[in-house]
């Protein structure tokens, strides 16, 4: 079989063959839920990260700001996952087992151990003014004492969260986002650093909004590089990211990315355009993250994104087999039989 | 003791399309009727293989037209049928009056040697058996969908109102029992082969042979190699075309296998982010 | 056979394996061509054409297995000088009645035996006689002449070759649509398969018969088998492939109207007053034979039927069977229906509302009984059409003044009661109970024990004469369980015979006597029962026996496997090749030896001569395989039994758009019509406006779904693999039309309009036929108002036009017209149709000429022939 299959090579393919035009993989389940939850828990990542930074160098708004918006992607996240569920009534099924081949297992564990650590860091930023009135007494003391080593350790395990969901992409039959993975993470990484980085553009007064200015720079800047590549380098595989609605996602996201980096930069001392700049940050992000997801999900839709790369590979590996054999290939005949596609 | 590990061979070339391989599995399994949709898509209303479907035979109409390119050559090949060859009738669109092959061929879950939808279970749900059949465990799947876009043959699918994954057990209760899988059971023409993997590829070695013998170029065995993207599949087949004929894809790669490599592009981009955050505040204490 | 008989299909695919060539012939590339080694599509109702062309073939070549042929057939028999062939009579064979359009068969008599004859053919066409025939052999001189150099002018096989000389290559290709090349690959693969050492088996599905030359058509296929040697040997013979489960076994236990158990005639009110007129019909006194026996046969099925009552006083209550008054066929009591001359019917397994041939006439005709009852696992459009079924959207019935009173009883599935099915190769196979029925559902057998058990009841006391037959009935059958279940295994036991005196079973027909000291409900079942013992209930693996497998269930007659197989070695006794071997002659033994049980005396040699003046068995020579036949011969030729002809003749289908390219005469003269309001016939050649109907349309069944659908409509399982009824198109047509894959189409005949959507596929190809493009449409029939998924009855579009000698239907090609979008609705389709018919001339009165072959009794039509 391999001297005919190899003989592909030599008949370039104007046309691919399906069955009917219908696609070879299922789309995936997943619905919008899940590309919220990559915002969201990109989001808690990017905000526990600033959290953490505002709290080691004494910027008390950052802080705050961080850590609740980092509680509140962490909610919003977990209860996206739930919902997306089939059987959401058994999603403690995922602490089961902890399986490195699965990184949803991964990122179950990775967002409860978060989930926990921002929590506290949560609790403790809402009980330090209370303590501060003297309630609570020694326990509520210990408690807002907890919020540093808390937020660092949510801030320890941000990065993995924001990243463990390009790796859950990536680790699909789902042709534009498995062929995506050497940069799915880092624009996520980015993304979610430009996200966080927005919190603070909207929350922090002037004084200590600096860190996240420059937070938003290098967030953007990751993002927007490795994004380009996904909508470049993958050939066939970045088409649907450049064209359709998750085009639009993605090209809206890049230009709100750099309208919100250069907000920020420039409207550095006017309050309502570092508000503006962060708002444009979330959206980018969020339309980003809309974008990606969407991307993946049209490329399981036509069979070509399966079957013309596959067949390429195919012929690549093979080609040296090839060169011995010569005779014409019987399937031309069957080059147009079967319904086909473009 | 385990047993040798199971798996089916599906000899399309043998293939009747009689569909009681689907109708088998869905009365031993129970499963739900998939939709009275008339798809036109020749003889298969079915569609494809999904949640309420794991034996799906695929129906594929090919006129062998008289007259076209290379169809000489290609005769030699094919099997023969009569046509008529001198006659040219004024039918709109057709050179000649056409010879058909029509294809048949029941597939089914492929139970990969390295499955991804296996691999990605965040439960614990998906598993090996005694046999070396990947099965669901209902009693465990939350219905997190991830094994859906994990196959890279688009088998497992999430049934509607149920919230499950479900897929072909390979007749896990009936192997438990001695039992061959319903659909082989039912295969009037034994093109559902069911056994001993080893012993089903050497099988099928040899049938391939007799056909290539016989004349049959096109013949050729899919998922049978266990160099192959998956490790080979434990329900492999023999075709009369390019896999993606039949809805299958042409070269599939468990996905997992680069899973080692995307842990480190994100380990990367994890400290590319801690490594922002630091310069982030430490560019300036201001 | 692949699309309807998968299971079956697992041994064409495994004589495949083992190297055999799998040919298919069809109108339409089916799943069985997908898997054949070539495949021909024809014109429908052209295969007599195709076949005749092979037998040319054969013959002009000189192909025949002559050792065979001269020996085992009467090819060599010399026919009557009257005889006057087909070919001299535009079409027409000599004794034709022009008014009674049937035969007088005299002239087709073998020479000195025109007495044999009989001008009574439009009796015998009334009561489907020649179905009779279908076991107990033709009656004819024991010791015809004959001439073994097959040189006499008027020997079987001068006469067939020149019957066959015109069905030459390019006839076949005019008159099928089979271009030459395709035609000789046939001719080729099947006479190289062919002879001493190979046979080919001749495969049909029961469509084939459903023609108005339909017993013809497997007459040609009997004729070309037995030319090429390929009859009672291993790996030969016709293979008749049955529609249902156990059709077969309602043959031989029959349901049908003119015939008794094990093939005896159901007396006629005037040809059979006594039961020795009964009894010497079947026995054809100075032939060769075994129905010789057939006193014993009968009288031991009347003392089946009428236990004690039935004495040698009474001539075993023989007066006690109804008889025959003319034509009771099913097609006649659907017209009598709807003429009000039939007030009550039992329904019984059957959906004649979707199953039969025209459906409307089937529903109108149920819509003017008194009662109906209806026996079936689902409520079935032949239950529910009073309410729903396509008159009352045109307003033809109306619900609330349809005065039919319809019971609709459960019936109990195969896997609900024990049984027998009886399949084609005449194999008993019994079934298990697995589960009780459920509710009301209860066996046919529970259904008619005890319909019988309480009509005796409420005539008990009666002492009208009309009421002694079901007073003297045996009915007495051991029940079982909380439902009082009979025991099939009795009724079995029953079939199979007994000794009266003690009640033990009979082992052999041989057994049976002519003195009612002998029962038997069917003679050639006689061995089912041998030694007490169910043999239709063996299993026993075909790993652990031979090749006939003997041991696996119980064949008729006697066990026997393949029949005739005296034929399968050669006059002397001796196999004809080793690779064909299967029955011999052990001379040391002094009996025949094989696998499989003789189909011949067993001690009889191949030497043995019968005295001169002999009858019956005794009159059988050792050299004579065919042993129901009155002459010990298998028949190229029929002097009696067929009632168009004594040889098959190419007539153009009932409806055709073509003129008989071959005869001056289009049709089948003696075919069965009943030309009437409701069956109104589309006009063919030399008719005017056959072009009103310019397509053929044939029709047959889907893998996914069973007949009538009653069985598969209301499964989902099923029903989802074939969701809707659907035309199968060509691509060419479906240009010419504007017809759109999975749009909507229409096909239209004087009866109906019927509607579905489209596949348009190469599977179907337009033909040169007659040098003209002719389009052929496919539809499933499986579809009726009712069920899972619903659509329009293809068997809407049919009319009643039947096979002369057996009555069957001309359900499998007709003419229609087809037309892209969806059919009229309500009042409308019946006006659409009546348009139709307006326009082609066959509105009122329509007078089908069904004799075209004018002067064909005075000088023949040479000029018809080029």
């Amino acid at each position: 079989m391999s001297r005919r299959g190899g003989e592909e090579l030599m008949v370039p393919r104007a046309e691919f063959q399906s069955y009917y035009g219908r696609p070879v993989l299922k789309t995936p389940v997943w619905t919008h839920d899940i590309a919220a939850y990559l915002f969201t828990g990109g989001l808690a990542a990017g905000s526990s990260l600033l959290a953490a930074g505002a709290d080691l160098t004494d910027r008390p708004a950052l802080r705050r700001a961080g850590r609740t918006a980092s509680v509140g992607a962490l909610l919003a996240s977990t209860a996206l996952l739930v919902k997306d569920l089939g059987r959401p009534e058994r999603f403690l099924n995922m602490l089961r087992v902890a399986k490195p081949t699965s990184p949803m297992s991964m990122g179950s564990w990775i967002l409860t151990v978060y989930g926990g650590a921002a929590g506290a860091a949560a609790v403790a930023e809402m009980a330090r003014p209370l303590v501060d009135r003297g309630r609570f007494g020694a326990i509520g003391r210990l408690v807002a004492a907890s919020g540093r080593p808390a937020g660092l350790a949510a801030a320890a395990v941000s990065p993995a969260l924001a990243t463990y969901t390009a790796v859950l992409l990536s680790d699909t039959a789902v042709p534009s986002w498995h062929e995506a993975y050497p940069e799915l993470p880092f624009v996520f990484a980015g993304s979610a650093l430009a996200s966080g980085a927005g919190v603070g553009l909207i929350a922090a007064p002037t004084r200590e909004v600096a860190p996240a200015q420059r937070m938003a720079v290098l967030g953007a800047a990751v993002e927007m590089v490795a994004a380009r590549s996904v909508r470049h380098r993958l050939g066939q595989l970045s088409e649907p990211y450049t064209t359709g609605r998750p085009g639009r996602l993605l090209h809206m996201g890049e230009v709100l990315t750099a309208a919100g980096v250069a907000g920020s930069v420039v409207g550095r001392r006017s309050r309502a355009v570092r508000m503006l700049s962060g708002a444009a940050l979330l959206s980018a992000s969020l339309a980003t993250r809309f974008g990606i997801f969407e991307g993946g999900v049209e490329s399981t839709k036509d069979p070509k994104y399966v079957v013309v790369p596959q067949r390429q590979r195919l012929g690549e590996r093979r080609g040296a087999e090839v060169q011995r054999t010569t005779s014409v290939t019987p399937s031309a005949r069957a080059g147009s039989s079967s319904p086909t596609t473009g | 003791m385990t047993p040798p590990r199971k798996g089916f061979f599906t000899d399309t070339s043998v293939c009747i399309g009689c569909k009681a391989c689907e109708v088998a599995c869905k009365e031993w399994n129970l499963l739900p009727q998939d939709g009275m949709d008339l798809l036109g898509m020749s003889y298969d209303n079915t569609g494809s293989l999904g949640a309420n479907t794991w034996r799906h035979v695929a129906f594929i109409e090919q006129p062998v037209r008289a007259g076209r390119p290379g169809a000489d050559e290609a005769a030699a090949s094919e099997p023969q049928f009569l046509g008529m060859p001198q006659a040219t009738l004024p039918g709109a669109g057709r050179d000649g009056p056409s010879d058909m092959r029509w294809l048949m061929a029941s597939d089914v879950c492929k139970h990969c040697t390295d499955a991804a939808c296996l691999d990605v279970c965040p439960t614990g749900s998906l598993f090996r058996t005694e046999f070396g059949t990947v099965v669901v465990q209902q009693d465990i799947c939350n219905g997190c969908g991830y094994c859906v876009s994990a196959c890279p043959y688009g088998v497992i699918d999430r049934r509607e109102g149920d919230g499950r994954a479900w897929k072909c057990t390979l007749c896990y209760d009936r192997l438990k029992g001695d039992l061959q899988p319903a659909c082989a059971t039912a295969c009037p023409t034994q093109s559902i082969q069911f056994g001993d993997l080893d012993e089903l590829r050497e099988r099928a070695a040899g049938r391939l042979d007799q056909l290539l013998e016989s004349g049959v170029a096109e013949a050729r065995l899919y998922g049978h190699d266990e160099q192959d993207g998956v490790g080979g599949d434990g329900a492999f087949f023999l075709l009369l075309d390019e896999p993606e004929v039949y809805g299958l894809p042409p070269d599939p790669v468990a996905t997992t296998r680069d899973l080692p490599d995307m842990w480190r592009r994100a380990g990367l981009a994890g400290l590319a982010m801690a490594a922002a955050t630091v310069a982030a505040f430490a560019g300036g204490r201001r | 056979m692949a699309e309807a008989h998968p299971v079956g299909f697992q041994w064409v695919m495994e004589a495949k394996a083992r190297g055999a060539k799998v040919i298919h012939v069809d109108p339409r590339f089916t799943r069985t061509s997908a898997m054949a080694d070539t495949y021909v599509p024809l014109r429908a109702g052209s295969d007599i054409a195709f076949l005749g062309g092979i037998i040319n073939h054969v013959l002009q070549n000189e192909l025949d297995f002559r050792e065979y042929v001269v020996a085992y057939t009467n090819a060599a028999t010399i026919v009557s000088e009257d005889y006057v062939d087909a070919e001299d009579l535009g079409g027409l064979f000599s004794g034709f009645d022009l008014e009674k359009r049937a035969y007088d068969s005299s002239s087709w008599q073998y020479a000195g035996s025109e007495s044999n004859g009989s001008g009574d053919h439009h009796v015998q066409r009334a009561t489907a006689s020649p179905m009779q025939h279908e076991s107990h052999g033709g009656a004819t001189t024991a010791h015809p002449d004959s001439d073994e150099t097959l040189e006499h002018p008027r020997c079987v096989y001068q006469i067939l070759k020149r019957h066959y000389a015109r069905y030459t290559p390019e006839v076949v290709e005019r008159v099928c649509g089979v271009p030459p090349e395709a035609f000789r690959e046939v001719c080729d693969a099947w006479t190289a398969s062919s002879g001493r050492e190979r046979t080919t088996m001749l495969v049909y599905s029961v469509g084939w018969t459903q023609h108005t030359t339909g017993a013809q058509y497997i007459r040609t296929g009997a004729i070309l088998q037995l030319l090429l040697g390929n009859v009672g040997r291993p790996g030969g013979g016709i293979m008749a492939l049955r529609g249902h489960a156990s059709i077969q076994g309602s043959t031989d236990i029959p349901t049908l109207f003119n015939l008794l158990p094990g093939y005896l005639p159901m007396p006629h009110h005037e040809k059979h007053e006594t039961l020795q007129q009964w009894v010497d019909e079947m026995r054809h006194p100075s032939q060769k034979g075994f129905w010789a026996n057939a006193d014993a046969f009968g009288v031991s099925l009347l003392k089946a039927y009428f236990g004690e009552a039935a004495t040698a006083e009474n001539d075993y209550c023989y007066d006690h069977l109804p008889r025959l008054t003319g034509d009771h066929g099913t097609y006649r009591q659907v017209l009598d229906m709807i003429d009000g001359k039939i007030k009550g019917y039992f329904l019984l397994g059957q959906n004649p509302a979707v199953g039969s041939a025209h459906g409307k006439a089937q529903r109108l005709g149920m819509a003017n009984l008194d009662w109906l009852v209806v026996r079936d696992l689902f409520l079935i459009e032949s239950a529910t059409f009073w309410q729903d079924g396509p008159e009352v959207a045109t307003g033809e019935i109306v619900p609330e003044e349809c005065g039919t009173e319809v019971f609709f009883l459960p019936a109990a599935s195969h896997v609900e009661k024990a049984g027998t099915f009886t399949q084609t190769q005449r194999l008993l196979q019994w079934r298990e109970q697995a589960v009780e029925p459920e509710a009301d559902c209860r066996s046919e057998l529970w259904f008619f024990h005890h319909l019988g058990r309480l009509v005796r009841e409420r005539l008990a006391g009666s002492t009208e004469p009309r009421d002694r037959p079901v007073q003297d009935l045996a009915w007495d059958y051991p029940t079982r369980g909380p439902h009082a279940e009979p025991s099939a295994e009795a009724v079995l036991r029953e079939i199979n015979g007994y000794q009266v005196s003690d009640g033990s079973p009979v082992s052999s027909f041989l057994d049976l006597r002519n003195d009612g000291s002998t029962a038997a409900g069917c003679w050639i079942y006689t061995g089912v029962y041998a030694d007490g013992v169910n043999q239709a209930a063996r299993r026993k693996p075909r790993t652990e026996q031979d090749e006939v497998a003997a041991e696996w269930g119980w064949a008729w007659p006697a066990n026997r496997r393949i029949l005739y197989n005296r034929a399968s070695a050669d006059p002397e006794g001796r196999p004809w090749s080793e690779r064909k071997k299967y029955l011999w002659w052990d001379a040391k033994a002094g009996e025949w030896r094989g696998p499989d049980v003789p189909d011949f005396e067993k001690t009889k040699p191949p030497t043995y001569r019968p005295p001169d003046g002999s009858t019956g068995v005794e009159a059988i020579g050792g050299d004579d395989p065919f042993i129901m036949q009155g002459d010990g011969k298998a028949w190229l030729f029929a002097p009696v039994g067929l009632l168009d002809g004594p040889l098959p003749t190419h007539y153009e289908p009932a409806e055709s758009p073509v003129r008989n390219p071959l005869y001056a005469q289009q049709g089948n003269p003696t075919r069965m019509t009943y030309e009437r309001a409701e069956n109104v016939t589309n006009p063919s050649p030399p008719e005017q406006h056959a072009d009103v109907f310019p397509y053929v349309f044939t029709t047959s069944r889907l893998t996914e779904h069973h007949t009538a659908g009653a069985m598969s409509r209301t499964l989902e399982y099923l029903s989802e693999l074939q969701p809707a009824m659907f035309i199968e198109v060509s691509p060419e047509l479906a240009a010419e039309l504007g017809i759109e894959h999975l749009g909507w189409a229409h096909v239209v005949t004087a009866r109906s309009a019927v509607e579905g959507r489209v596949l348009v596929t190469d599977r179907l190809t337009p033909l040169w036929v007659d040098g003209k493009v002719l389009h052929q449409v496919w539809l499933p029939y499986h579809w009726g108002q009712g069920g899972l998924t619903t659509g329009d009855s293809a068997n809407d579009l049919v009319g009643i036009n039947l096979d002369p000698n057996v009555l069957i239907q001309e359900s499998k090609v007709g003419t229609c017209d087809v037309r892209a979008g969806r059919r009229p609705t309500g009042p409308a389709l019946v006006e659409y149709v009546e348009e139709y018919r307006r326009r082609a001339g066959v509105a009122e009165g329509h007078d089908i000429p069904l004799v075209t072959a004018l002067g064909a009794t005075e000088s023949g039509s040479e000029e018809e022939h080029s």
